[in-house]
């Protein structure tokens, strides 16, 4: 394959700056020695970010983000591989609107979802509670974790269940100690991109959550809309460099295109 | 076993039926209903809401702007997110996976964090990108970006370009370099490969990814609340402002619902004028 000219890696270089300029910024902007929005530049200070300790809201926030998206994707996973066993190795009526109905939070605008959510859980009672939120994040993250148990059902060699029972296994054990290491893998791997969409999601989570229950990125939104100072910059720092240590742990062992697109950049 | 693929999924069916379909469908009737601001949601059958979104020229305008706001963002990605995505491909080796998760990787990163990037870097007028302009004699004056269309635009094409990127590569992986070779073999160009066979063959990865880019560009939420401010509204943003503040649900209902049947019957019509186009072509 021919190699890159000198425009196009100049094409590339503003291309990456373009990218990672709004990133960084936010990151410059988190060390200021200042009490307002500026860049550091003769000293770097932690003082936004040890601010952020005194700020109870932003750490029960963290916390409840975490916990939201650990469990919510927990319960995805173990609706969706059942659900991925049925598509990725059946063919039956119906199969295609099933597939389109799982998939279809990717596709409904989470304003609508958060709305539809807001009036149902507002009428059961369950308006502002954390176990609303549970229930409204295991449909937004479970098209993903769907996406990759399904890869991981279809891709499943069925011959070694077949040699299993022939050499007397029972369908649970098959199950138990063929089927499911098998699609572990790719159980792992949507369930880590379930958790990293759940801890991202603020657009339907704003319609639902209430003074006590919100998530990191709505208090962080929410903070945003009064006025922008450089404690909410500190704050975004941590969610960056969280977010961007568990991307490089994900690529490292599952690959991030694979993760994506389903496909791997040397074609595994 | 026939009836084992729906004792499968059968438990994420009731889930989704239970925790999708009825609250789409009370959203759907919720804006139908009638309100007012001491009696509050009244539940009746009325068009009240509806005659109001297409008759009021605030709303046209608001939906004008959605749609002008999604239609720009889609152009921008695609011009500019398409000859990375070839560039990136002809990449060697470790710089390849390293800039792909440089470019992707803001894909998985709050929202709202590169969002407040970007309003740093506009920042009124002592922002960043004036800054920068004005030294470098492009412009004499500090351009407007916050809470303009054009701040959103800028802001929301760099938030949505790693899908566009995403659904190119996808289509370059399944390119065949041969054809590239034969082509230059053949007394080809740089440029007329470009055109004339690379181009075609990612078309459908470049519309696939306008698709998507579109949509989510329609109904993107938190950056044209915090770039474009309270002024600038767009649909999903008025539609926060009467669920959350005016407490007008039922005309809030029915913004949403008219948003989720357009962005639909456009996903859909673009999905089938592709699908029917390409096939011809490949098919």
């Amino acid at each position: 394959m021919s190699r890159n000219g000198p425009i196009a890696l100049i094409y590339h270089t503003l291309f990456v700056i373009f990218m990672l300029a709004p990133i960084l910024v936010v990151c410059f902007v988190a060390f200021t020695p200042e009490g307002y929005l500026s860049f550091p530049t003769d000293r770097w200070s932690l003082r936004w970010f040890y601010a952020i300790g005194r700020y109870p809201e932003f750490i029960s926030a963290f916390w409840r983000s975490l916990w939201l998206g650990a469990l919510s994707s927990a319960i995805a996973v173990a609706f969706s591989v059942p659900a991925a066993l049925a598509i990725g190795r059946h063919r039956f009526r119906g199969r295609d609107a099933m597939t389109a109905l799982f998939m279809s939070p990717l596709m409904i605008p989470h304003v609508v979802l958060g709305i539809a959510f807001l009036r149902f859980f507002t009428e059961l009672g369950l308006g502002g509670t954390f176990v609303g939120l549970v229930l409204a994040h295991i449909v937004v993250v479970l098209p993903f974790a769907l996406r990759l148990t399904l890869a991981s059902a279809v891709g499943l060699d069925r011959s070694i269940e077949h040699a299993a029972i022939s050499l007397g296994a029972s369908d649970r054990t098959v199950l138990r100690r063929i089927t499911l290491p098998l699609v572990l893998p790719g159980l792992i791997s949507g369930w880590a991109l379930a958790f990293i969409n759940s801890f991202d999601e603020v657009t339907m989570t704003v319609f639902i959550a209430a003074p006590g229950t919100e998530t990191l990125p709505v208090r962080m939104f929410l903070y945003i809309q009064d006025n922008i100072d450089p404690l909410v910059t500190s704050v975004s720092a941590c969610v960056i460099a969280i977010t961007a240590a568990a991307l490089i742990a994900l690529d490292r062992a599952y690959g991030l295109e694979r993760l994506l697109v389903g496909r791997s950049v040397d074609g595994r | 076993m026939k009836s084992a693929p729906y004792l499968l999924s059968l438990p994420a069916l009731l889930l989704f039926g239970a925790i999708v379909i009825i609250p789409l469908v009370m959203t759907v009737l919720l804006s139908f209903h009638d309100w007012g601001q001491y009696k509050g949601i009244e539940p009746v059958f009325v068009l009240k809401n509806w005659h109001e979104v297409f008759t009021d020229s605030y709303f046209l305008e608001m939906f004008w702007r959605t749609f002008r706001i999604a239609f720009f963002v889609t152009l921008l990605a695609a011009v500019l997110g398409a000859p990375e995505a070839y560039i990136l491909n002809r990449m060697k080796s470790p710089w390849r996976g390293l800039f792909l998760l440089v470019i992707l990787g803001p894909l998985l990163i709050s929202v709202v964090a590169r969002t407040l990037g970007w309003a740093l870097l506009f920042g009124g007028n002592s922002g960043l990108i004036n800054k920068a302009l004005v030294s470098m004699g492009l412009i004499s004056a500090p351009l407007p970006f916050m809470f303009t269309e054009t701040g959103v635009i800028v802001a929301l094409t760099h938030v949505l370009m790693p899908y566009m990127v995403l659904a190119v590569w996808a289509a370059l992986q399944r390119l065949d370099p041969q054809i590239e070779n034969a082509a230059v073999a053949l007394g080809a160009g740089p440029f007329t490969v470009l055109r004339r066979i690379v181009l075609p063959q990612v078309m459908p990865g470049i519309l696939s990814g306008a698709i998507i880019v579109f949509a989510l560009a329609a109904s993107a939420f938190a950056t044209p609340a915090i770039i474009g401010g309270r002024r600038l509204k767009v649909a999903s943003t008025l539609a926060y402002d009467e669920f959350l503040n005016t407490l007008n649900w039922p005309l809030g209902a029915a913004v949403a619902v008219l948003l989720l049947v357009a962005l639909v019957a456009i996903v859909v019509g673009a999905s089938r004028l592709v699908e029917r186009r390409y096939a011809q072509v490949f098919g």
